[in-house]
């Protein structure tokens, strides 16, 4: 299916609808790095929105509309972002984009969606995003502010005062340091050390021994990358026993499955979807959660992120708009601006005209792992 | 800095340093052997740890890794019979380029195979969290192993290169092709045993190291910038000192964090290296093409 | 030989012209957006064209300089100076109408480099940064420069990735447009889009001028002997280092000057136009296009860029570089137009007869 995708991403789109499916069709653009150095971000997504438009074609489209995708693969370079954002407005006049991935191609094609009324649903968390508010322009990804006051939250609970904070150098890590950066003053946390280390980086033991060296009582980590299972490891490895904070971007098994021992223990904020299995049938996310990790795990053969969950909340957001809309833009933009109640995989969304990310501090969960699985970090 | 925290460094760069070391040597052994500079070099460590941990879901962890080097080294001959063994009096220009394009084109193969997602093998020994210390510093079992990998490496090419008599003739290669092709040695067969034997290691290296730093499609280029520096730093064609070059750069490269932000760690070992081309273009420990006679 | 310069030039004059007229009677007006950003790569890989057909040198760190360019003009006009207000620099600067204010997103005011004056900013860091690195790295040769234009192309990428103020992973965006006379501006505005073509292509045009003028220069003929025979051209008393300098350094200011007016033209820059990746690229256009070749170049760099920023090669982007990188290199290392068909077929028949043996020993 891998190869298929990428034959059809290859193409420039996925197979139209059945010739069964009536009335007129729906473009969707999404701009997402299916490859390059953020595809731990927009594959999955990639993966996703192929899986939602082949169900959602084969009941038909949405609402009798049989939905055309077009994939278009940034390798999460902006200049190319530029590029097939106008190509995807300007050309193929889609109805809506989802995407981009990465905080910095949204910002840089957060003027050209706005300039050609095309509703633009990022999959990036960054709050430059939606603040300043771009009538079209809304994200889906909980905001990493949540994300540094929840593990905040925690460290008073357990008296931390002295952090180390490290970061990988992508938009990811960035945002989240200067969140964390902040976020500490105020409650009355102090970093001692905090260093940016290369996304590729594949040791991190002088990192975590300058860490060791300023005396910390904690370890924050903001990353994405196979990065964030290492640094666990060097930190264990040269004794250094401090609980360790991780970000969302650790939602992913395969990292606490790699770091293996090292992991137990560690602690994040997250979405509820990577504890799917152990939310009480009576959580409103629950139906969403299952449903979403059944149907992706059966087709691909391996787990569900947050992050092809968020392509999947921005696909359901704009289903749902152009049921309540139809085909007419302007609606549908309204219709996503005034939409309440919503439940997703990062949670319930409520939209408003001055806040185009719709999700509160309850997206999260701090979550820690446990026999090698997630699961939610009891009070 | 107390004495621990700079010994701690220390074996920070030592894990560093290694797998430096053994791309550094790869790249002297094709060096020595055709006086090109393989590009493709990372690509080996990166096709050996994928490999391995590909086996390693159907046969128990050694065979996986002699499975894994056997399969790079299969790579390395086939790259050089199909790409480079044809070449009449190719330029050191085209050859760059065309190694290059080989790690583009293996790198872009290993993603449309393996997908984006990272892997590991098991450590050999302990797990994740083990460390052995001793004078307040820890240590990773699996740091040793890579060590131990790495000096058995060297010391293997060593007696391959002074004791055997097919080692002997690819230094008569290296010395002077038409010479030794003059007194019967089959310098084209020994060309390809330079990127078998450069495979070889490389994977080795890769599925040694692959516990500590994880394998993914990628990793191959980083390491390129990473073994070049490292094998001009000793003085290219010269496999012992490259050894010794890649532990200074990973040594060197703790110690930069140790004082100055992290994120620039890897312009540091690069601006070294540009400071030595202007200034000591044969390398820090010899004197250039000598070395190259008297290579291993 | 003159005259069929000037007439080359017209020729291509006339078929900018064709292209924007046959989009437009096609129906396909979109187009110009990929073709004028395709136009301003085109800068980095002419130069880089010339720099290694006639001075045989290799660079392996061109996307440096279009990223030097780049980002001297988006950060210079988009870093705010009016906390600066007081200084006696900024006032300076003010007085000399270097500075422009504009309102802001949030309201208030912002007061930033004018775009004019940062591209002139642009241009002499390049220029500035060429000379410097180019004297010592162009005594190098073979592998050695290889490594070293690697090196610098490694160091100014973990910069431009490694400093906040440069928005790191992110980059820059809401970089403003470049005003031009006649109330254009180089800009991504729809309505500039026909403007902004003419403005990008031209620029080419006024390169490959320069570019011709070089080559067919006395300098231009001692660079042919360089890349031939470096040791004859310096022995008849061609000052050889000289003219490996003058072109390295024309070829690194017109990549920034690339760098600068596409930025301009996105409203934005990332680090990935530093990356090693970047200059691999121009490499394999110039290897394709024919090193030396400006025409093969242009022609080269025009189809693959415009294919690549389309979207056309999909998830298979870099692939697609990297085996026209090898194909080309391995079997018509001269550029793809000037193919050696009949060589090629003997070649291969050899190894086909015995593959053990090659045609000639090495």
């Amino acid at each position: 299916m891998k190869k298929l995708l990428l034959l059809s991403a290859f193409l420039g789109l996925t197979a139209a609808a059945p010739a069964s499916a009536a009335g007129e069709p729906i473009k969707i653009g999404a701009l997402l790095a299916v490859t390059g150095p953020a595809s731990f971000l927009g594959a999955p997504e990639a993966r996703t929105l192929a899986l939602l438009v082949e169900q959602q074609n084969a009941k038909g489209g949405i609402d009798g509309h049989p939905i055309q995708l077009l994939v278009k693969d940034t390798g999460g370079s902006p200049e190319k972002a530029v590029s097939f954002a106008k190509q995807l407005i300007d050309e193929e006049q889609v109805f809506a984009i989802i995407g981009p991935a990465t905080s910095g191609e949204t910002m840089q094609v957060k003027a050209i969606a706005e300039g050609g009324r095309t509703i633009l649903i990022s999959c990036a968390a960054a709050e430059l995003i939606v603040n300043p508010v771009a009538p079209h322009v809304f994200n889906v990804a909980p905001k990493d502010r949540y994300a540094a006051e929840m593990i905040f939250q925690r460290m008073k609970k357990m008296g931390i005062r002295k952090i180390g904070l490290l970061s990988s150098n992508t938009g990811f890590g960035k945002a989240g340091k200067e969140q964390v950066e902040k976020a500490a003053p105020a409650a009355g946390v102090q970093i001692v050390a905090n260093e940016v280390y290369d996304k590729a980086a594949t040791d991190l033991t002088a990192e975590v021994t300058k860490l060791k060296a300023a005396g910390v009582e904690a370890i924050v980590n903001w990353s994405i990358e196979p990065a964030q299972a290492i640094v666990i490891k060097n930190a264990r490895q040269i004794g250094l026993r401090v609980p360790i904070f991780q970000s969302s971007g650790f939602a992913n098994i395969q990292y606490a499955r790699t770091a293996g021992a090292a992991a137990e223990g560690v602690m994040f904020p997250a979405s509820r979807i990577v504890v799917a299995d152990a939310l009480p049938a009576k959580h409103p996310q629950k139906p969403v959660v299952s449903g979403y990790k059944q149907a992706y795990e059966a087709k691909y053969k391996e787990d569900v992120s947050t992050f092809g969950g968020h392509a999947w909340d921005a696909f359901q957001i704009l289903a749902r708009a152009v049921k309540e809309a139809g085909l007419d833009r302007a609606k549908a933009r309204a219709a996503i601006e005034n939409m309440k109640g919503y439940v997703g995989t990062a949670g319930v969304f409520n939209y408003s005209p001055a806040d185009h990310n719709g999700l509160t501090i309850d997206a999260f969960a701090m979550l820690t792992v446990k026999g090698g699985k997630f699961v939610i970090l009891p009070e | 800095m107390s004495l621990e925290l700079v010994l701690q460094y220390l074996v920070a760069g030592l894990t560093y340093g290694t797998i430096y070391a053994v791309v550094g040597v790869g790249f002297n052994i094709i060096y020595n052997a055709t006086g090109i500079i393989n590009f493709a070099q990372g690509e080996f460590v990166m096709l050996g740890g994928m490999t391995a941990v590909t086996l390693h879901g159907l046969v128990p962890l050694p065979l996986a890794i002699a499975g894994a080097v056997l399969v790079t080294m299969a790579v390395g001959a086939l790259i050089e019979v199909s790409f480079i063994r044809w070449l009449r009096k190719p330029s050191v220009l085209r050859m760059v380029v065309i190694t290059i394009g080989i790690s583009i084109v293996l790198r872009e193969g290993a993603l449309a195979l393996w997908g984006e997602s990272v892997r590991a093998l098991p450590y050999f020994t302990g797990d994740e969290v083990t460390s052995i210390s001793f004078a307040g510093v820890h240590v990773s079992p699996q740091v040793l192993w890579s060590l131990g990998t790495c000096l058995a490496i060297v010391g293997f090419l060593r007696i391959f290169f002074q004791h055997t008599s097919m080692g002997r003739q690819m230094r008569a290669c290296a010395a002077n092709r038409d010479a030794a092709a003059l007194c019967g040695v089959p310098t084209r067969n020994l060309v390809t045993l330079s990127f078998v034997l450069s495979a070889g290691i490389g994977a080795l290296a890769g599925c040694v190291t692959s516990p500590i730093t994880y394998t993914s499609y990628g990793i191959g280029s980083g390491l390129a910038i990473k073994g070049f520096t490292v094998a001009i730093l000793g003085g290219l064609g010269n496999g012992t000192a490259a050894v010794a070059a890649g532990f200074l750069v990973g040594v060197l490269e703790a110690a930069s964090v140790s004082l100055l932000p992290a994120a620039y760690k890897d312009a540091v070992s690069v601006a070294l290296l540009l400071t030595i081309l202007f200034f000591r273009p044969s390398g820090i420990f010899g004197s250039g093409e000598v070395e190259r006679l008297r290579a291993h | 030989m003159l005259r069929s310069r000037q007439a080359r030039i017209a020729l291509f004059g006339a078929a900018i012209v064709l292209v924007q007229l046959g989009t437009r009677a096609g129906g396909k007006p979109f187009f110009l957006t990929q073709l004028t950003m395709s136009a301003y790569y085109t800068l980095v890989a002419v130069g880089l064209s010339v720099l290694m057909g006639y001075a045989g040198q290799l660079s392996l760190g061109h996307a440096a300089f279009f990223a030097i360019g780049g980002y001297a003009s988006g950060w210079l006009t988009t870093n705010d100076l009016s906390p600066l207000r007081a200084s006696a620099l900024v006032a300076a600067l003010d007085r000399a109408h270097l500075l422009v204010a504009r309102p802001d997103l949030y309201g208030g005011e912002t007061l930033t480099v004018h775009p004019w004056a940062a591209f002139a900013v642009a241009v002499a860091l390049a220029f500035a940064v060429a000379w410097a690195i180019g004297i010592p790295v162009l005594k190098l040769k073979g592998h050695y420069l290889a490594m070293a234009t690697l090196g610098f192309g490694t160091i100014v990428y973990s910069i431009v990735l490694g400093t906040a103020r440069f928005g790191a992973a992110d980059g820059l965006s809401s970089v403003p447009p470049l005003p031009l006379p006649a109330g254009l501006s180089v800009s991504g505005e729809r309505a500039d889009r026909v403007s902004n073509y003419y403005v990008a292509w031209g620029l080419v045009a006024l390169a490959m001028l320069l570019l011709a003028n070089l080559v067919e220069s006395r300098v231009g003929r001692a660079l042919r002997a360089i890349h031939g025979a470096e040791d004859a051209a310096g022995s008849m008393g061609v000052d050889v280092a000289r003219f490996k300098l003058k072109t390295f350094v024309l070829s690194a200011v017109l990549a920034a000057v690339g760098g600068s007016f596409l930025t301009h033209f996105n409203g934005g820059i990332g680090p990935g136009e530093a990356a090693v990746m970047k200059s691999v690229r121009y490499v394999a256009i110039v290897a394709v296009g024919g090193m030396g070749s400006l025409w093969g170049t242009v022609a080269t760099s025009l189809a693959l860029n415009f294919l690549s920023l389309r979207g056309y090669f999909g998830t298979l982007d870099d692939a697609v570089f990297g085996g026209v990188l090898l194909a080309v290199m391995l079997f018509s290392p001269d550029g793809i137009l000037r193919v050696d068909v009949r060589g090629l077929v003997r070649a291969l028949a050899a190894r086909a007869r015995d593959p053990r043996k090659p045609e000639e020993p090495a």
